[in-house]
């Protein structure tokens, strides 16, 4: 299997800081890496914003404690060693001694104890730190985070770009809550991490440059990053083609990922998104209408044709995925997929008490968000004629106006795709939670409230060990897959590209790049 | 009336003007559903309620429209345009960055389209169905009628990809190290297809005025007169009949102004060239209200002082032309 999660919460990690794994190439050293980011970044310190695209930067310039490999196995980080107390309740962070911050200072528990404040006080994810109560720094080199309840979803939390370390020093000078708006998040940053800033021109790139005093020996390999900003595919996918672009991630047109496959110099992968997380699927909001019987649901699931979804408009480019969690997450439990059968979706809907009335049986809208997922919605209108629904597509102007339409429940069925995140308590639980409904895009949009499902949340939330974990979100999936909230279709197909006789080692984890890619190299 | 009393006038119908276009443009952000809490969500791949809650308390998203209104106005008034709600910087700020790559490119478009579209007007109307004029008409207006984007992309396959020749997007490179010239030149291997992009859509539109007057031009009486005088064709076209069929093109390239700027939204886009286009863009996809709004500001004062000067000049030159009355 390839997922082995270790157990997280009970044992003692303690594990040596080199490399987590072994590379048939010697590393070199030197070059300027030179990759993309595929829009405007707004902030550039990802304790205060999170996304994809700060992300990267974010991950280079902020270090967090813990680093995860592409087994789902955390690995130490800026915590050269953790700890887990028996009941759950206090987890305690080794920190190594030789960490600096840009500027030269060397980074201390009090940072640790700030950051978690100042994540709490303005992360837009508020589940990842929500139980910690307070965090004691006994030494300088020792955090430990009191919990209110136990919490497994604070490991993976603290990887990433989730947790990033900021410096007390410097944006430590005004309310907590300002650190959102501090003037060092874009100028000027200051992190621990493996790279510095040089500039950052939004609209243009940003430049980062090797930290000599990283806290790893011998690491970074390269010498400097160039991010080029460049919003649209189509030049993304030349720049690739024609050498500009080493390297670059979250690339996710079918069309576009198929034509790069196709060109010798470059490697095309889908590996490395599972902490990620996106997915793909149809909404269909419980609360109203037809739509609020369980059977209409099932019906519409049969109709649509997974298989027609991912052949001919996901073009082969995007997995199969039967629940809200991500296939290559450790906590997904595949289930029986709703396979096209016309027949059974018919039957369903004379049962719910819709028949064939002057050749319709009912009539309901869908939405979509942005223009790529057209073609979805489109064949979900032609798909669901097939069983006499009339199907009305609505375009939405821009994604706010999607938007507004989803938070306040003023929608059918839509197509959406939603992120996991980690850990299911960060990304997973929004979306089925009944104390979460209609609180803005990407909550319980569904209206979905089921007590067991409510239940089997909160007990995974708190449950350390890992095997029942598991069981608990194993039975999670089973009546979400059986209630259909939403129909789960595919994973969105994040790829990475990069030059496979120029990059080395590119960085195929499962947070893609928004991950330290201080083992990184030119070759 | 006389001139400095038609300059007062004009400045007060112009702010009028503006004050009309910011209280229009405010109400049909606001009329639009959906806010800034909703793509600044997007950016960070969701948010919890309680953010997207404090993220309108903090831009006054929770008040009511007349009270956002008339703080805005007042800052206006008081010069000051404000904070992005997106990018976090003042408005201003965001905007004089962008200025001078959005320039750059509109400018070297607008001439660009200017001299080449003139030449060719030229050399068709002194064969006006000739093979050339057919050519000269067919390339002008395939690039009338192409989208940019469209012809932008094309342009990118063709000569970054298949010739690599020109780089693919943005409008420098960084890792290329070199004194002033150096990066002068790179600035302007970055400019070329953005700019023969931008100058395509235009080019039509002076080719063929430059042929239309200057078909007229040459049936006149004084290029009869000059030819009869025996003047070399190369000297009736270029010296006499050319200056009289100039005049409405350059009225022409003055009106186009304002659709070459918002031309240059578009290639910026494909290009990634770092200029306002992109940023209005980008500011309307995030619903960015203030930085639409100084964007717009920006453009009607720019429109707005383009038509003043107009008026003026043309009162200066021609003594004819009346007042505002």
């Amino acid at each position: 299997m390839r997922h082995i999660f270790k157990d997280l919460m009970a044992a003692t990690a303690l594990a040596s800081i080199v490399a987590t794994a072994s590379y048939a190439d010697e590393p070199k050293k030197g070059g300027t890496l030179v990759t993309v980011l595929g829009s405007n970044v707004r902030n550039l310190n990802s304790a205060v914003q999170s996304g994809i695209v700060t992300g990267f930067p974010g991950a280079q310039l902020f270090a967090s404690p813990l680093r995860y490999d592409e087994n789902w196995e955390p690995q130490p980080y800026l915590a050269e060693s953790w700890e887990t107390s028996k009941d759950g309740l206090t987890v305690t962070l080794n920190l190594v001694k030789n960490a600096k911050f840009h500027d030269g200072t060397p980074l201390t528990s009090a940072d640790v104890a700030f950051s978690v404040e100042v994540i709490k006080a303005n992360h837009p994810f508020k589940s990842m730190f929500a139980p910690v109560e307070t965090v004691e720094t006994p030494d300088a080199h020792t955090a430990v985070l009191k919990l209110a309840k136990p919490h497994p979803a604070l490991m993976l939390a603290m990887s990433g770009q989730l947790m990033s370390i900021i410096p007390k020093h410097i944006y430590g000078d005004g309310e907590i809550t300002d650190v959102k708006a501090h003037p060092r998040n874009n100028e000027n940053v200051v992190g621990s991490g493996p790279f510095k800033l040089v500039e950052f021109k939004n609209g243009e790139h940003v430049i980062l440059e090797r930290f000599d005093d990283f806290f790893i020996d011998g690491r970074p390999y390269l010498d400097k990053i160039v991010m080029r900003i460049i919003t649209d595919p189509a030049a993304r996918a030349i720049a690739y083609e024609n050498g500009e672009l080493h390297m670059g991630a979250f690339e996710s047109l079918p069309r576009i990922i198929n034509r790069l496959k196709g060109v010798d110099s470059l490697t095309v992968t889908a590996d490395g998104y599972g902490a990620i997380g996106p997915l793909d699927w149809l909404a269909m909001n419980t609360s109203k209408g037809p739509l609020s019987n369980v059977k209409v649901r099932k019906a519409i699931a049969y109709a649509v044709d997974k298989n027609f979804i991912s052949k001919a408009i996901m073009q082969g480019t995007a997995s199969d995925s039967t629940t809200g969690i991500h296939p290559d997450s450790p906590f997904y439990a595949a289930q029986d997929g709703y396979d096209l059968d016309l027949k059974k979706a018919a039957e369903l809907l004379d049962e719910a008490g819709f028949p064939v009335k002057d050749g319709t049986r009912m009539s309901l809208t869908i939405d979509f968000g942005w223009p790529g997922v057209k073609p979805q919605v489109e064949y979900v209108k032609a798909a669901l004629k097939k069983v006499d629904i009339n199907v009305e597509v609505r375009s939405s102007a821009d994604f706010p106006t999607w938007a507004k339409k989803m938070g306040t429940g003023d929608f059918d069925l839509s197509w959406d795709t939603v992120f996991n995140w980690g850990d299911p308590v960060i990304g997973v639980h929004r979306t089925y939670d009944s104390s979460n409904i209609l609180k803005g895009v990407w909550s319980n949009t569904q209206s979905y409230s089921n007590a067991r499902v409510d239940e089997l949340m909160a007990m995974a939330a708190v449950e350390t060990d890992d095997a029942k974990r598991k069981a608990l979100y194993a039975e999670f999936q089973a009546i979400i897959a059986d209630e259909v909230p939403v129909y789960h279709t595919n994973t969105l197909p994040y790829h990475t590209v990069y030059n496979t006789e120029k990059v080395g080692n590119p960085p195929i984890g499962i947070w893609g790049t928004s991950t330290p890619i201080d083992m990184t190299y030119l070759k | 009336m006389n001139f400095l009393q038609t300059l007062l006038v004009r400045s007060i119908y112009a702010i009028i003007l503006l004050l009309a276009v910011l209280v229009l443009n405010f109400s049909m952000m606001h009329l639009a559903p959906g806010d800034v809490a909703d793509t600044i969500a997007q950016a960070n791949g969701g948010a919890d309620a309680e953010v997207l809650e404090a993220i309108r308390t903090e831009y006054g998203l929770d008040q009511p429209f007349f009270v956002q209104l008339g703080r805005y106005i007042g800052n206006v008034m008081q010069l000051n345009l404000g904070y992005s709600f997106y990018y976090r910087e003042p408005v201003t700020e965001l905007i004089l960055q962008r200025l001078p790559a959005t320039l750059l490119l509109v400018f070297s478009a607008q001439i660009l389209a200017l001299l080449l579209g003139v030449l060719l007007g030229v050399i068709s109307a002194q064969k006006p169905n000739g093979m050339t004029s057919h050519f000269v008409t067919f390339i002008a207006l395939f690039g009338y009628s192409a989208p940019v984007f469209w012809t932008g992309i094309l342009l990118l396959i063709g000569f970054s990809l298949q010739f690599q020749w020109f780089p693919v997007a943005g409008m420098r490179d960084v890792t290329i190290e070199g004194g002033f010239f150096v990066k002068t030149w790179d600035v302007i291997v970055h400019l070329i297809l953005p700019m023969i992009t931008l100058a395509s859509v235009f080019l039509a539109l002076y080719s063929r005025l430059t042929r239309a007057t200057m078909l007229e031009q040459l049936r006149t009486d004084y290029v009869r007169t000059a030819y009869a005088k025996g003047m070399p064709h190369r000297k009736v076209v270029y010296q006499h009949a050319l200056k009289n069929a100039l005049s409405p093109v350059i009225t022409l390239a003055g009106l186009q102004f304002s659709a070459v700027i918002s031309g240059a939204v578009l290639v910026e886009a494909v290009f990634s060239w770092p200029g306002l286009g992109t940023l209005a863009f980008t500011s309307i996809i995030a619903r960015d209200t203030p930085t639409i709004l100084g964007i717009l500001f920006f453009s009607a004062l720019v429109v707005i002082i383009g038509n003043l000067l107009t008026d003026l000049a043309q009162k200066l030159v021609d003594p004819r032309i009346g007042g505002i009355e």
